[in-house]
């Protein structure tokens, strides 16, 4: 179908034609259905020329990535063929694309040198691929994806073998990604931004995603930052910024594109990103018009279908009836990628007075979140069904109330329909034997019968029929079902509260479900738990972030945007948000080269308090965040880390002098504070952690107010649990008596895991004790020796991958933006005025 | 439509995905640039209506943040307190074009004392 360069037809044969003569800069997409649609409203009233830069017909450009992909063959794709051209007396010019307009004399001349006079003339450039200006872009084997040509060079590669990577995670980059797969190449893609396709998807979406593509095999980088192409004499791999290399021998560039606007530019139009144009489609030249991703119309340019025929219709009325008038409208994306249906429309910012409502069906894959603002639908994503967003975005683009509809919305038309808006009413309309909880197969008829056979709570209804108690996601009907059954008599209280409000989860059912479903990041549990939020609140992502670091040492990546600023910032914030700073004093001992170098920090950077805190440390005050790191690298040449004053930690180890100084000391308490701190700093907890240990029943440590206190003896060592001398006080359970150290130091470290992984976050040992019962801490950490050593066994893995002084990484550069400014304002020269 | 000259504060890539970094101001409150989850840009004064306490250092959560000093929700968009709180934090205009953070000069100069030599 290819045509080799030149005529197609001849002007010269049409040389006696009166008509005024349109000519089309473009043989794309945008260009001939400006012509189809001229030629609709007024089929004889132009004679007509179209200039392709390539040497073919018109074809679907959306449709390259089928023929990537080996769907379809080029025949399939092509829109407009030789048959169109001849039938409507087109003269088309492919292969020999234009070179200059010339406004002046209106002629635009071609690269071979014809000139061809115009009457009106529309340019529908398109655009061209960003091809990053890295080192090794020009290598034989770096494509872009724009093109028939590009898809050949692709499909040569993949019959070559080897291995491809996409720069750019956008659409096109993760179609020309699926395309290669299915050809057999082993695909990287590498993407700048944090989440693939950020802006069609949201972060959620993204998310699945990336782990659906990395289960069909393909790698993905986000956060990847390309620093030049390998190769010499053709491609052989990709480096990245931070050292990465990736072995390649196609590298596919699908970053983005430009609209293509050099003739426009040259001949003097007015020209920002794109073409300018107004309403009517029309150029600041009046007999020039432009339409399609190399127009800019309000400030704006577009690359989607479907705004692109709007301004076809414009432009076609402004060339036939009058004025045209394009109004660019709220545009939707539907994409599928590996049989993967992803849907957006609209704005999913969110923003002030924007409602999010979310749906999560872990089970099928399905996240659905609609943006609502003044009971109107703003914005739309779908992932993984797809079927209602026509519906969605057709109730976007009409503007319409939806708040009739709302209790329904989410679950699409047929909901909406079926039920009306009261839930409840929806609930009784159901018949008995429809399905309430998938996961255990319960009918409505059969929670109704537990109910009225006794079971009035929710646990109760659990514990009977299964409703409800396995994934939850039915918790809202079964809850439903038990209001209706029992009516004012149910309590509605659920015993344990949801973790909060994004999800109907308690903290406990989270944990569970973490490790029962393997789930290894926040999106992940965002989307197995159904949260009804697209990336949490302050309450649950800083608990969510603490129990993946819990269930997955060493491998769970912390979130440090999920982080409360203290523990961010590896200090802790005052009132006046300067920070405070407490090295590690071991046991509570110092020495002069430690305290000259806190002396030396309090002068260096003015700090205007040194105080000695109730744990036996030094805090200096009033350091500026950014000064911090330089004050970490000054402490940490004296040997001092973090002291962790900050975290939901270990605080400190605060210890009396014991046995090697006092008349009354039983044992080495000091030795064993500093050994147990040595054992336990660094690691992460429910909530800020304590340990004591007093030197004999004295208790100067005061051992019997902390989360873990050690009372020396003659005998031993009493170890005690639970204490607190905050808000409410209360003194320490005993647990047991150990002969030795490394008895106290194994059940010390056994009740810390205990802690970690059965305290709900933000839960001191104080209320978690009185929660559980001491009972219950004895039976595991005294009677069962084997679970106990199984507890000190995890504790001190987990505590191979927290041991590193957060304070050296950041003096040495980790972070470096969370300290720094963006930038500084200054004030500008001052312009004096010459005296009059 | 705001119209008015643009300040270039730097690259979005710069700020952390549901964060925000400071821009210093003389004599004046710092300028917090947000960006959310699903990457909007928001500026704010650097300082919650509640207690002074610096916005960017709170947890970013849809298009609002949570004050790190006592916990007050502010929305980015508008700059008020949500829930039962009342207040409201200065909101500077802000865009990103080219990847480039764009802050209103204008927006600022009504923001900060005037520097005047003696």
């Amino acid at each position: 179908m290819d045509f080799s360069a030149g005529w197609q037809g001849s002007g010269e044969e049409r040389s006696g034609d009166a008509r005024p003569h349109l000519v089309v800069i473009g043989n794309g997409m945008a260009g001939c259905r400006a012509v189809e649609e001229v030629l609709k409203r007024d089929p004889h009233r132009y004679r007509i020329t179209i200039f392709g830069a390539e040497p073919r017909v018109n074809y679907d450009r959306i449709m390259l990535s089928p023929v990537l992909a080996g769907e379809k063959s080029f025949d399939e794709i092509v829109l407009n063929d030789r048959a169109w051209y001849a039938a409507n007396n087109i003269s088309l010019v492919a292969g020999d694309p234009v070179a200059a307009i010339d406004r002046s004399r209106r002629v635009v001349t071609s690269a071979s040198g014809r000139s061809v006079a115009y009457d009106k003339l529309i340019i529908a450039t398109g655009s061209d691929p960003i091809m990053i200006p890295i080192p090794g872009r020009d290598l034989p084997g770096v494509v872009s994806f724009r093109d028939l040509d590009d898809v050949e060079a692709m499909v040569r590669a993949a019959q070559a073998g080897g291995d491809a990577v996409v720069i750019g995670g956008g659409l096109l980059g993760l179609e020309a990604a699926h395309g290669l797969t299915l050809r057999g190449m082993k695909v990287t893609v590498l993407h700048l931004m944090p989440t693939l396709m950020e802006r069609q998807l949201d972060e959620a979406a993204a998310w699945l995603l990336k782990t659906a593509l990395e289960g069909r095999g393909q790698t993905i980088f986000t956060g990847a930052d390309t620093a030049e192409i390998l190769g010499d004499g053709k491609v052989e791999g990709v480096r990245l910024k931070d050292g990465r290399e990736i072995p390649a021998t196609l590298v596919v560039m699908a970053v983005g594109i430009r609209p293509n606007i050099r003739l426009a530019a040259a001949a003097g139009l007015a020209v920002g990103r794109g073409i300018h144009v107004d309403d009517a489609m029309v150029t600041s030249d009046a007999d020039i018009l432009a339409v399609g991703e190399c127009a800019e119309h309000d400030g704006a340019c577009c690359g989607l279908v479907a705004p692109i025929w709007e301004m076809c219709r414009a432009l076609a009325d402004t060339l036939t009836t009058g004025a045209g008038t394009y109004r660019p409208t709220a545009t939707a994306t539907k994409l599928k990628v590996s049989g993967i249906d992803v849907y957006s429309a609209g704005d999913f910012s969110g923003g002030d007075g924007a409602e999010d409502i979310v749906l999560r069906d872990a089970a099928r894959g399905v996240y659905k979140r609609i943006v609502v603002r003044d009971a109107r639908i703003v914005g739309t994503v779908l992932y993984g069904d797809t079927a209602d967003g026509s519906w969605y975005f057709d109730l976007l683009k009409k503007g319409e109330d939806v708040s009739p509809l709302r209790a329904t919305l989410i679950h699409g038309p047929v909901a909406a329909g079926a039920g009306g808006g009261d839930p409840h009413a929806r609930l009784a309309a159901l018949p008995a034997e429809a399905e309430i909880c998938g996961c255990n197969g319960v009918s409505k008829g059969a929670v109704v019968a537990a109910v009225e056979g006794g079971a009035c709570t929710l646990d109760a209804v659990r514990g009977c029929s299964k409703a409800s108690a396995s994934c939850g996601s039915c918790t809202s009907l079964v809850e439903g079902l038990l209001a209706l059954t029992l009516g004012d008599a149910y309590a509605g209280e659920r015993g344990e509260k949801p973790m909060c409000k994004c999800t109907s989860f308690t903290h406990d059912d989270v944990r569970r479900e973490i490790i029962a479903q393997s789930l290894r990041a926040i999106p992940e549990v965002m989307q197995k738990l159904h949260w009804s939020t697209p990336d949490g609140c302050s309450s649950c992502r800083p608990a969510l972030n603490y129990y993946l670091l819990c269930a997955w040492p060493g491998e769970y990546q912390d979130d440090q945007q999920s982080r409360f600023v203290n523990e961010r910032m590896h200090a802790n914030i005052q009132k006046d948000g300067t920070y405070s700073v407490v090295p590690r004093m071991w046991g509570g001992i110092t020495n002069p080269r430690e305290l000259r170098a806190i002396a030396d920090v309090v002068e260096k950077y003015n700090a205007p308090l040194v105080k000695v805190t109730g744990g036996q440390r030094l805090d200096i005050f009033g350091i500026r965040k950014e000064d911090l790191p330089a004050v970490w690298a000054d402490l940490n040449a004296a040997g001092m880390v973090s002291g962790h004053a900050y975290g939901k930690s270990l605080r400190t180890v605060k210890t009396c002098v014991g046995s090697d100084w006092c008349r009354f000391g039983t044992q080495d308490s000091t030795g064993l504070g500093v050994k147990i701190e040595r054992m336990t700093w660094g690691s992460w907890m429910p909530h800020k952690f304590k340990i004591a240990v007093s030197g004999c029943p004295r208790n100067c440590a005061e051992a019997t107010i902390k989360d873990f206190g050690v009372v020396c003896v003659d005998s031993g060592y009493e170890l005690h649990i639970g204490g607190n001398g905050g808000i409410k006080v209360r003194a320490t359970d005993f647990l047991c008596r150990v002969a030795t150290e490394a008895e106290a130091m194994d059940h010390c470290a056994a009740f810390i895991q205990l802690y970690r992984e059965e305290a709900r976050y933000l839960e001191r040992t104080a209320p978690w004790i009185e929660r559980v019962g001491l009972a219950y801490l004895q039976s595991r950490l005294v009677d069962d020796e084997d679970g106990r050593r199984a507890l000190t066994e995890r504790f001190h893995v987990s505590q191979r991958f927290c041991q590193t002084d957060p304070w050296a990484e950041r003096a040495a550069g980790a972070h470096h933006e969370q300290h720094a400014p963006l930038g500084e304002l200054r004030p500008a020269p001052q312009i004096l005025e010459p005296a009059e | 439509m705001i119209t008015g000259d643009w300040l270039d504060v730097g690259y979005l890539a710069e700020i952390p995905l549901r964060g925000a970094r400071t821009i210093s101001v003389p004599g004046g409150d710092d300028i917090a640039v947000f960006r959310t989850g699903s990457d909007q840009v928001y500026a704010l004064v650097n300082r919650c209506p509640h207690g002074r306490g610096p916005l960017s250092e709170g947890i970013v959560h849809g298009s609002s943040v949570t004050c790190p000093l006592h916990n007050w929700v502010i929305s980015l968009a508008s700059g008020e307190a949500q829930g039962q709180d009342k207040g409201c934090t200065p909101t500077i205009p802000v865009k990103v074009s080219g990847g480039r953070v764009l802050i209103l000069r204008s927006a600022i100069v009504a923001l900060a004392p005037v520097a005047r030599a003696a």
